[in-house]
C-alpha cells in the first residue's frame, strides 16, 4: 500500500500525485518509470517518474485522465492508498555534459521532462526548452521549466499561446547548434521532432510509452522496432534514438486495445458515477 | 479346505480420474481434472506393491518417500500421508497437478512394466486436497537460528528454497517482482489446469512456516544483491526463472493481434482478463487463432483461447505429432476440446490489414529429415509449398528465455551466452560468495518440479555454507 501524500491539478484532467514510496524514491533516476495497480481488479499501468524525494520518501508522477484507471486514480484524494507500485523500472536517462541540449516536451510528459532538464542542467548543459500543448490551458509546468532553462519557447496546436505547431523548430534547429535533443511527449511530437533533427544528424532521444503489462520484460507487448530490430521498451528502453524508431508501428500498437479501453472507461463512468464514492 | 493364496490379484489398470466433459469444459475456466474421490484414492493406493527398494523415489526430483505416503493413504491416515509428503515437498497440491509424473516417479514404477504404473501424481493431489478441504494448517513458526536469507523470485524454485530454509530455522524473505506470489504458477499455468486458490493456499503454507514475502520488489532495480548482503542477509538465492518470451523473428510479427504466449497468459491468468470488464485488463480474441509451438505453454494458450470464445483454434507446429514437447495428457485434453493440429507447418511471415492488424499467416509445408542435435527429426521445408492461413489472432509459444534484470544489474555474476546464470553444479553457488541460484534461471526453461528440486538443493547448500561459516567464527 502506498499512501497519497499530495495531489495537484496541473491543468484540466492532468494531475500530479505525490505518494509515499521510500524504497523506490531512494533508487529512482530521471527517465525511469513505475507501474501501479489501484486495487484487486486493477490493471497495471506504467507512468514515468516526475520527481522523487529521498529524504521524505516520496515519489511523484503526472497523469492524464484518459482511460478507466487514470480516471479512477483522478478521484483519489490525499490520504487514499494505491494498492501496488513497482519500480523503478527501465533504464535511467543518460545524464552527462553534452553541451547545448534542446528539450522538447508535450502534454503530460512535460512533468518527467522537467526532472530530466534539471539533471541535464546540473551536469553543466545549456538548455533550450520547448513546451507544447494542444491549447493554452493544457500547458503544464511552464514556470518550473522556464526557471531552469537558458532559453524557453512555447507552442500550441491551435496557436492560443506561443508558436502555432512545431514548424518553428526547423529554424531553431538550423540556426542553433544543438549537441543533443531530448523529446518527451505524444508520438506525433516525437516523430515530428525526429524528422527535423534527422537532416542535421543531431542525436535525438525519445521516450516511448507503448502498452505495457508487467513492465519487466516478460510479456513483450511493449515491443517496438528500433533500427529494424524488435526491442522491448520496458527493459531495453524506454529511451531510444528517435531517428531509428518505427513510429507508425508504435501508433498502431498503442491503439490495439482501444475498443476495450473505451468500454472499460464508459462502464466505469456510468456504473461508478465518476468519483461519487470518493467524493 | 481353502487353498492358501499368497496375495489377491492386483489390478493392472490404474483408476481413472473424473474430468469435466470436453463440450462443457471448453466453455469455462474451471478445473478440468476433478481429482480422486476417497474410494478411488484407496483403490489406487491398493495397487502399490510397497517395493522394499522403491524405484519411484529415484525418479522424484524432490525425493518424496512415495511408498510411505501411499501406505498411509491405504491405512486412511490422510493427515499423516500429507505430512509425509510435506517433509520433502512444500507444494504438493501444485505438483500433484502439473508435474510430468509419467517421465519421473511413474516412469520408474515396477507396476508399469506389465500394466499401468501407480498414479502417484493423482494420489499426491488427493492427499493435498484432502488437507486443504479440512483447512488443516501448520502452525506459525518462528525463525530460530538468527540467520537471514533473501530469496529472489516467488516461483516454484524460490518458494521451495524458502520453505526448506524456514524449516531449518532461518529467517527468510522472498522478494517477488510481480504483485502476486507464485511465478509461473500464477502468470503462466491457466486456472483450468491449476486453480489459483490452490496456489494461494500453498503460498499461505509457506508464509505460515515464517517466511516473509515482499511483492512488487524488483531486485536489481529496487535493491541490488550486494545491498541485500550488506543489509543483514547472510545468503541470497536467485530463482528468477525464464520469463522472457521468445519470438519467431518473422516479418510482420509486430502486427496487432499477435501475442507472445507470455503476454496472452499473463493477461488471462495473472490479470484475469477473462473476466474483463469486471477486471480492468483487456484481452482481444478473434475467431481464428493460430498458436505457434507445441509445448505445454502452447496447449495452455490454445485451450485458453477456446475458452475465451474463439471459433477455430489451431496448434501450428513444424514437426510431427511424435515430436511435440507437451505432456501426452495435455495434447489429449486439447484434442478432446477440438483444437486443430496443423503439423509439419512452419510460419514464414505474417500479413496485416491497413490498420496494422494481422489477417494472414504464410506457411511452408515441412517434411522430416535426419535427427538433429536434439535427437528429434529435423524439419525440412518442401519447396514451393507456400500457403496462407487466414487468422485474426496469433500466439507465439516457442519458448522463454531467462529474465535478464539481475544479470544486467549485478557486477561479477557470470552468465552463459543464453543468459542463464553460471553456478557450481554441486554447491549451486554462483561466482559471488553467498549467492546461490537455481531453477530455470540456471537451466533455461524446464519444469516446475525441476525448479523445485533446484530450490531444495540450494536450501541444503546454503545451510551447509552458513553452517561452515558459523563454525569458522
Amino acid at each position: 500500500m502506498h499512501k497519497i501524500i499530495a495531489t495537484k491539478e496541473l491543468a484540466p484532467k492532468i494531475k500530479l500525485f505525490q505518494v509515499h514510496a521510500p524504497n523506490i524514491a531512494a533508487k529512482a533516476k530521471p527517465g525511469q518509470f513505475i507501474i501501479l495497480i489501484l486495487d484487486e481488479k486493477g490493471e497495471r499501468i506504467p507512468l514515468t517518474i516526475a520527481g522523487f524525494d529521498d529524504k521524505k520518501g516520496t515519489l511523484s508522477f503526472a497523469f492524464n485522465e484518459v482511460g478507466k484507471t487514470t480516471k479512477q486514480l483522478g478521484c483519489y484524494k490525499e490520504g487514499d492508498n494505491i494498492s501496488s507500485i513497482v519500480g523503478p523500472l527501465g533504464n535511467p536517462s543518460e545524464i552527462r555534459k553534452f553541451g547545448h541540449v534542446l528539450c522538447v516536451g508535450g502534454g503530460v510528459m512535460i512533468a518527467p521532462l522537467c526532472l530530466q532538464i534539471r539533471a541535464l542542467r546540473e551536469a553543466g548543459n545549456k538548455i533550450t526548452a520547448v513546451l507544447g500543448a494542444r491549447k493554452e490551458d493544457l500547458l503544464i509546468f511552464e514556470q518550473e521549466v522556464k526557471r531552469i532553462s537558458n532559453e524557453f519557447y512555447v507552442a500550441t496546436d491551435d496557436g492560443s499561446k506561443g508558436f502555432e505547431g512545431l514548424d518553428f523548430l526547423k529554424t531553431l534547429v538550423r540556426t542553433k547548434k544543438f549537441q543533443r535533443v531530448v523529446v518527451m511527449g505524444p508520438v506525433v511530437t516525437m516523430k515530428a521532432v525526429s524528422e527535423i533533427t534527422k537532416q542535421y544528424n543531431i542525436p535525438t532521444i525519445v521516450t516511448l510509452t507503448p502498452i505495457m503489462v508487467d513492465g519487466m520484460g516478460m510479456c513483450g507487448v511493449c515491443r517496438v522496432t528500433v533500427a529494424n530490430e524488435t526491442r522491448f521498451a520496458c527493459i531495453d528502453g524506454p529511451e531510444f534514438e528517435g531517428h531509428q524508431v518505427d513510429f507508425e508501428e508504435l501508433v498502431n500498437r498503442q491503439r490495439m486495445f482501444l475498443p476495450e479501453e473505451r468500454t472499460s472507461s464508459l462502464l466505469w463512468e456510468h456504473l461508478e458515477g465518476a468519483c461519487h464514492e470518493k467524493a | 479346505m481353502k487353498k492358501l493364496r499368497s496375495k489377491p490379484k492386483i489390478k493392472k489398470e490404474s483408476i481413472s480420474m473424473p474430468k469435466q466433459k470436453p463440450e462443457v469444459r471448453k466453455k469455462n475456466f474451471k478445473e478440468v481434472a476433478l481429482g480422486y474421490t476417497e474410494g478411488q484414492a484407496i483403490a489406487e493406493a491398493e495397487r502399490c506393491l510397497q517395493c522394499p527398494k522403491p524405484q519411484c523415489v529415484e525418479g522424484c526430483p524432490v525425493e518424496i518417500d512415495i511408498p510411505a505416503f501411499i501406505r498411509l493413504l491405504l491405512e486412511r491416515k490422510f493427515d499423516e500421508a500429507i505430512e509425509k509428503i510435506k517433509e520433502k515437498n512444500s507444494l504438493p497440491a501444485i505438483c500433484g497437478r502439473v508435474c510430468p509424473q509419467e517421465e519421473q516417479c511413474q516412469q520408474h514404477c515396477v507396476m508399469g512394466k506389465a500394466g499401468d504404473p501407480i498414479n502417484i501424481g493423482r494420489l499426491e493431489r488427493f492427499a493435498a486436497d484432502y488437507e486443504m478441504k479440512r483447512k488443516a494448517g501448520t502452525h506459525s513458526k518462528q525463525a530460530t537460528n538468527g540467520k537471514k536469507i533473501a530469496v529472489i523470485g516467488g516461483g516454484p524454485a524460490g518458494l521451495t528454497a524458502a520453505a526448506d530454509l524456514a524449516k531449518l530455522g532461518y529467517k527468510v524473505v522472498i522478494f517477488e517482482a510481480l504483485h502476486k506470489l507464485g511465478g509461473v504458477l500464477v502468470y503462466g499455468i491457466p486456472e483450468f489446469r491449476l486453480p489459483k486458490k490452490i496456489v494461494a493456499a500453498e503460498v499461505d503454507y509457506v508464509k505460515k512456516l515464517g517466511v516473509d514475502v515482499k511483492p512488487n520488489a524488483l531486485i536489481g532495480r529496487l535493491f541490488t544483491i550486494p545491498e541485500l548482503l550488506n543489509n543483514g542477509f547472510d545468503a541470497v538465492f536467485i530463482g528468477t526463472g525464464a520469463g522472457l518470451p521468445r519470438f519467431l523473428r518473422l516479418p510482420g510479427e509486430n502486427f496487432g493481434g499477435i501475442y507472445s504466449a507470455n503476454e496472452f497468459l499473463i493477461r488471462v491468468n495473472l490479470m484475469k482478463s477473462y473476466a474483463f470488464p469486471s477486471y480492468d485488463t483487456p484481452i482481444r480474441i478473434g475467431n481464428e487463432v493460430a498458436v505457434i509451438g507445441a509445448g505445454n505453454v502452447a496447449m495452455d494458450s490454445a485451450r485458453s483461447a477456446l475458452r475465451l470464445g474463439a471459433e477455430k483454434v489451431s496448434i501450428v507446429y513444424r514437426r510431427s505429432k511424435e515430436e511435440m514437447p507437451a505432456r501426452a495428457e495435455e495434447i489429449e485434453n486439447a484434442e478432446e476440446e477440438g483444437i486443430i493440429f496443423r503439423l509439419l507447418t512452419n510460419p514464414t511471415r505474417f500479413l496485416g490489414d491497413e490498420k496494422g492488424w494481422v489477417k494472414q499467416m504464410e506457411c511452408l509445408q515441412m517434411q522430416l529429415g535426419e535427427p538433429d542435435e536434439s535427437g528429434r527429426r529435423r524439419p525440412i521445408p518442401i519447396k514451393n509449398s507456400e500457403f496462407f492461413i487466414d487468422i485474426d489472432t496469433a500466439i507465439i509459444a516457442v519458448g522463454r528465455t531467462p529474465n535478464p534484470i539481475i544479470q544486467r544489474t549485478t557486477r561479477g555474476l557470470e552468465t552463459t551466452k543464453w543468459g542463464t546464470i553460471v553456478v557450481n553444479e554441486i554447491s549451486m553457488e554462483t561466482g559471488l560468495k553467498g549467492v546461490y541460484a537455481g531453477g530455470d534461471i540456471v537451466t533455461g526453461e524446464a519444469t516446475v518440479i525441476s525448479a523445485m528440486g533446484a530450490g531444495k538443493r540450494a536450501a541444503r547448500a546454503i545451510h551447509e555454507y552458513l553452517h561452515r561459516k558459523i563454525r569458522a567464527c
